[in-house]
């Protein structure tokens, strides 16, 4: 037992977090492709043309996965950082680092095509319904977060003020999408109900499943990359780093 | 296999601004994200190795 | 809790000797308010339906044009060290300062409200709403506010990043604050939106405190 908790402290440290990152993607990247290719071949040639929505509905295909990341991504994030403030891990810090603009790619992707969505389905390109506003105003915290980390000079102070704001936006998260949500029902009337989706076929989960673990592959994938190169330019003046690029 | 042509799976129904607007903004946007930090990697290790060699030029220089 | 009583007897002397600061944030309250019908046109059916949203929204840029002086001061001259290396504990005087802050530019904002209500055709009983909600709804922008304010201290570009941070973070209050008086004029009752609101009160004076004091230590190190 002691063994292996003094085994995974070792990957907390960036000199061997480094090479383990490196291992890893190549493993992650190739899940994401094979997921993407059988989640693609399953909405475009599988699932049956909607009812309803004619085949407008496959952008739920993307649509779906890209906000059940942007959403699970905070969290992780929130997640690292306040294992960082804990524990006082480097790593943890430069992983909530790594994570902040792909968590913020995939609400920006979330919005766009739910845009796109929305144009054909209701009519207009932008809705005040209750999952579409609390999407933008996630975008917004990672927004905040980036611009944070951003300003400040000194990367540890940059981690902890980082972390601090993701703990406060996880607390906050429940409170704003409930809020939203009572916002929303308040002001019914011209609103659509984005809950109706089209009466979900079997193929249709599967492929909405097998896209989401697309992204989510990609996502890990990406952000290792990028916590690669975040290693190295915090790192640089060590001794190690000047040994690990050959 | 709902699709009769090549020119009706792009016609998406009446979709094909929304479908591949969508799809099209996903794939635009997970290729270029990686190839950013790529290319962010590559510029930090450049940096290292040329201040590697400058360090290995400045000893070598130093002991003739 | 003299240290606390102490505290915010200090921020506030130190603001009435430099009242300007105060009433800046005030009259920025008047004004905007005051623009709004002048944009969107006289109507009085149409101003009294968004005299709410426009009232909180400014009450929110009034409370986050204030929040930079929170502890940039404190901070350029020292103070803040002695705070944090005195006896009592920096969470109670960060306590005090932030009701300092709600007193200076909280306060004003509740007691005007209901007189700028009345330029939207408000009747007695919405303005008491608004009025209620305004009181419950400050001390919490003020409380998550100080969060934002701690974690931009000494930051490049510190006041358009607290406006970032924070403003995302005020939604629920805005939500339920004009909720609120929506709710009333309606004829739904208001108890709902302002027992939430109470609630989100209660949660930021017990977890803002603790938060901002944390972010302060972070700046100081």
């Amino acid at each position: 037992m002691r063994q292996s908790i003094v085994q995974w402290f070792k990957f907390a440290s960036p000199q061997s977090f480094y090479p383990l990152a490196g291992r890893l993607i190549p493993w992650f990247w190739s899940a994401a492709a094979i997921f993407g290719i059988a989640g693609l071949w399953i909405a475009f040639f599988v699932a049956p043309t909607d009812a309803q929505q004619g085949e407008g509905y496959r952008i739920i295909f993307v649509h779906v996965p890209a906000s059940w990341m942007s959403m699970f991504i905070y969290l992780v994030m929130a997640f690292w950082a306040g294992l960082g403030l804990a524990l006082n891990t480097r790593v943890s810090g430069m992983m909530a680092q790594a994570l902040a603009p792909t968590g913020a790619l995939m609400a920006a992707l979330s919005l766009w095509t739910g845009a796109l969505w929305g144009k054909p389905m209701w009519g207009a390109w932008w809705v005040w319904d209750a999952r579409l506003t609390s999407e933008l105003i996630l975008f917004f915290l990672y927004l905040g977060f980036i611009a944070l980390q951003a300003a400040i000079d000194d990367p540890r102070r940059a981690d902890k003020a980082g972390a601090i704001l993701a703990l406060v936006g996880v607390v906050n998260i429940p409170i704003i999408y409930f809020s939203v949500k009572w916002w929303n029902t308040l002001h019914q009337g011209s609103t659509i109900n984005l809950n109706k989706a089209p009466s979900m076929a079997q193929t249709m989960l599967w492929g909405m499943l097998l896209m989401a673990l697309c992204f989510w592959m990609y996502s890990i994938a990406v952000a290792l990359m990028r916590v690669r190169a975040i290693i190295l330019e915090r790192e640089r003046h060590t001794e190690w780093v000047k040994h690990a690029v050959e | 296999m709902q699709w009769n042509s090549i020119g009706e799976f792009f016609a998406m129904g009446g979709y094909a601004l929304y479908v591949w607007g969508s799809f099209g903004a996903c794939v635009l946007l997970m290729v270029a994200e990686p190839f950013l930090v790529k290319r962010r990697l590559s510029e930090v290790r450049q940096s290292l190795i040329r201040e590697r060699l400058a360090d290995e030029l400045d000893s070598q220089q130093r002991s003739q | 809790m003299n240290a606390f009583l102490a505290t915010v007897r200090r921020d506030l002397l130190l603001a009435l000797r430099r009242k300007s600061e105060v009433l800046t944030a005030v009259f920025f309250f008047v004004i905007v308010t005051s623009l709004f019908p002048l944009g969107i046109g006289p109507e009085p059916v149409l101003l009294k339906k968004i005299a709410p949203g426009i009232l909180w929204v400014a009450a929110l840029l009034a409370t986050l044009l204030g929040l930079p002086r929170l502890f940039a001061a404190d901070h350029a001259d020292g103070t803040l060290e002695q705070m944090a290396l005195s006896p009592s504990p920096l969470g109670l005087l960060v306590a005090g300062k932030i009701l300092a802050h709600w007193l200076l530019c909280g306060l004003p904002l509740v007691l005007l409200a209901p007189v700028l209500g009345l330029q939207f055709d408000l009747d007695v009983s919405t303005l008491g709403i608004l009025t209620l909600a305004l009181l419950l709804g400050t001390p919490l922008l003020s409380l998550i506010g100080a969060i934002g304010a701690a974690l931009t201290l000494g930051v490049r570009g510190g006041g358009v990043l607290l406006a970032l941070l924070v403003l995302p973070l005020y939604i629920p209050a805005l939500i339920f604050g004009a909720g609120a008086v929506e709710a009333h004029i309606a004829g739904l009752g208001a108890g709902g939106h302002l027992s939430l609101l109470a609630a989100m009160l209660a949660l930021a004076v017990f977890f803002a405190p603790w938060a901002t004091t944390a972010s302060l230590r972070i700046a100081l190190e």
